[in-house]
């Protein structure tokens, strides 16, 4: 179908876009690479009365590291994080996410800040920033304010933005020296909407140990959750096949009612969520190993 | 809807420029089809799925079923219609042809865009990465095994150029008179 009529401005600057969303109300939405947006407007399935388009507010696309921190600017290209070499060695668990958000077209449209603020439960971002402990930099008429990822996601498409904010950046420390990710995900095909999916932040002591653990998982509730019980169940540790299945276990356990829908039903989806945290736990702990 | 509502926007399409009127929900695949004559660009879902309207927007694929006229304003953008030069097939069209990579040909301009993307990123795809390429197009015709093929065979050189020109006229009256006699 084609969309419902809106009207259009296009911002040049995220301060031109807040100033453009307090001025047009409820009733205005932010167009950012429009890969869900404009695919539920030709449905008919959301009909905003205005559209501020961010795609001309270059300031927003940017990856940066600088003092232990990465930045990464709301209008990047899933594209160009997936692309992105520097990301390389503790990181590689995001580069592996972005790869698989959607196909080839879909990535060198869509954003970080969309794929965030669009809040999917099964998208591939939210669980990463979880277990990367990010931040959400939000920016309203009174200024930026600063959302941990673990306060950010409320329901499916549901964040803590209000109305009038526009995600400009996420933030997140370096994992420490030595860390190592991954992000894992099934689909019933390849590279198609994930079922689950997992991601994962391994850092080891100087004797091997696991000195930290993170993950987060998305698929199987109504937003992505970090899996603290398997996080408890694997620091202090040492890495082995025996313990990736006792964090499996402790992951699977620990879900609530995990969602039941054509592609899956929450059985079979509490079972997939152990298996992908044993795996992204094995592979983000093998990718720590070698870089100790 | 209001005069007001009107944008006007200039769409450089394989490298013409072409000043257009738009409601600002015109999709861009409309706009090239409906307002620009260019119905090369095939729509299959309209909502993002099958890959059959994709074109390059400054050199990357898009889907142009997602994307508003109004923002592509000052972008390149390549359709199907700007691949051959002339009578001369680009070497991707060539080697579908020589592969045999189409069937109905609905989704063919979608995959030679997405083709066109990975050969100019990575001049020399292994078989995995054309069909990771290409996993955002769909086909309900080839099964998929003659479209890769073509894709690898173009990154080899190997399929022949081959012009419009060097098909010979067929002259089907004649050729029916042959061979019924009448
Ligand atoms: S028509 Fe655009 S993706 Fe199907
Ligand atoms: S050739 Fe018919 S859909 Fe692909």
């Amino acid at each position: 179908m084609k969309p419902p009529s809106f009207r259009y401005f296009a911002a040049r600057s995220a301060d031109e876009a807040v100033g453009l969303l307090a001025e047009h109300g409820a009733g205005a939405r932010v167009l950012a690479g429009g890969q869900s947006l404009v695919q539920e407007m030709n449905a008919r399935r959301v009909a905003p009365e205005v559209l501020v388009d961010v795609n001309p507010a270059a300031e927003l696309a940017f990856v940066r590291q600088e003092n232990g921190t990465l930045s990464i600017g709301a209008l990047t290209r899933t594209s160009q994080v997936e692309s992105d070499a520097t990301l390389d060695g503790s990181l590689t668990g995001l580069r592996e996410a972005a790869a698989r958000v959607g196909h080839v077209a879909v990535r060198n449209r869509g954003t970080v800040g969309g794929n965030l603020a669009h809040a999917d439960p099964a998208a591939n971002l939210p669980p990463v920033m979880l277990a990367l402990d990010a931040e959400v930099v939000a920016r309203g008429s009174g200024g930026d304010r600063s959302i941990s990822a673990a306060n950010f996601f409320l329901g499916p498409h549901r964040t803590a933005l209000a109305p009038a904010e526009l995600l400009t950046e996420v933030r997140l420390p370096l994992p420490p020296e030595g860390a190592g990710s991954a992000f894992i995900e099934v689909s019933r095909r390849d590279r198609g909407w994930g079922i689950a999916g997992a991601a994962a932040v391994v850092a080891l002591d100087r004797e091997g140990g696991i000195s930290d653990a993170r993950i987060g998982l998305s698929g199987v509730g109504p937003t992505a959750v970090r899996a603290r019980p398997a996080e408890e169940v694997v620091i202090g540790e040492r890495p082995s096949a025996e313990l990736w299945k006792a964090a499996a276990g402790a992951a699977a356990a620990a879900l609530d009612a995990p969602p039941s829908d054509v592609h899956a039903s929450g059985r079979y989806r509490r079972h997939l969520a152990g298996v992908l945290v044993a795996r992204a736990l094995a592979a983000a702990a093998d990718r720590a190993e070698r870089r100790n | 809807m209001h005069q007001e509502d009107i944008v006007i926007v200039t769409l450089k399409v394989n490298g013409v420029e072409r000043p257009l009127a738009v409601e600002p929900r015109r999709l861009l695949c409309d706009a090239l089809r409906e307002d620009l004559g260019l119905t090369g660009t095939n729509l299959g879902c309209e909502q993002g799925v099958c890959g059959s309207c994709t074109v390059l927007v400054d050199g990357e694929s898009v889907r142009s079923c997602l994307m508003f006229a109004v923002q592509a304003g000052g972008c390149e953008i390549t359709t199907v219609e700007g691949l051959a030069s002339g009578e001369t097939l680009h070497p991707l069209q060539a080697a579908f042809w020589e592969k045999q990579a189409l069937q109905c040909g609905f989704c063919t301009p979608g995959f030679l865009m997405a083709g066109v993307e990975l050969l100019r990123r990575n001049p020399e795809p292994d078989e995995a990465g054309v069909r990771a390429a290409l996993a955002g197009n769909t086909c309900r015709c080839t099964g998929y095994e003659h479209i890769v093929d073509a894709v690898l065979a173009a990154a080899d050189g190997a399929a022949r150029e081959r012009t419009f020109a060097e098909e010979p006229e067929v002259d089907v009256a004649a050729e029916v008179v042959a061979r019924e006699g009448r």
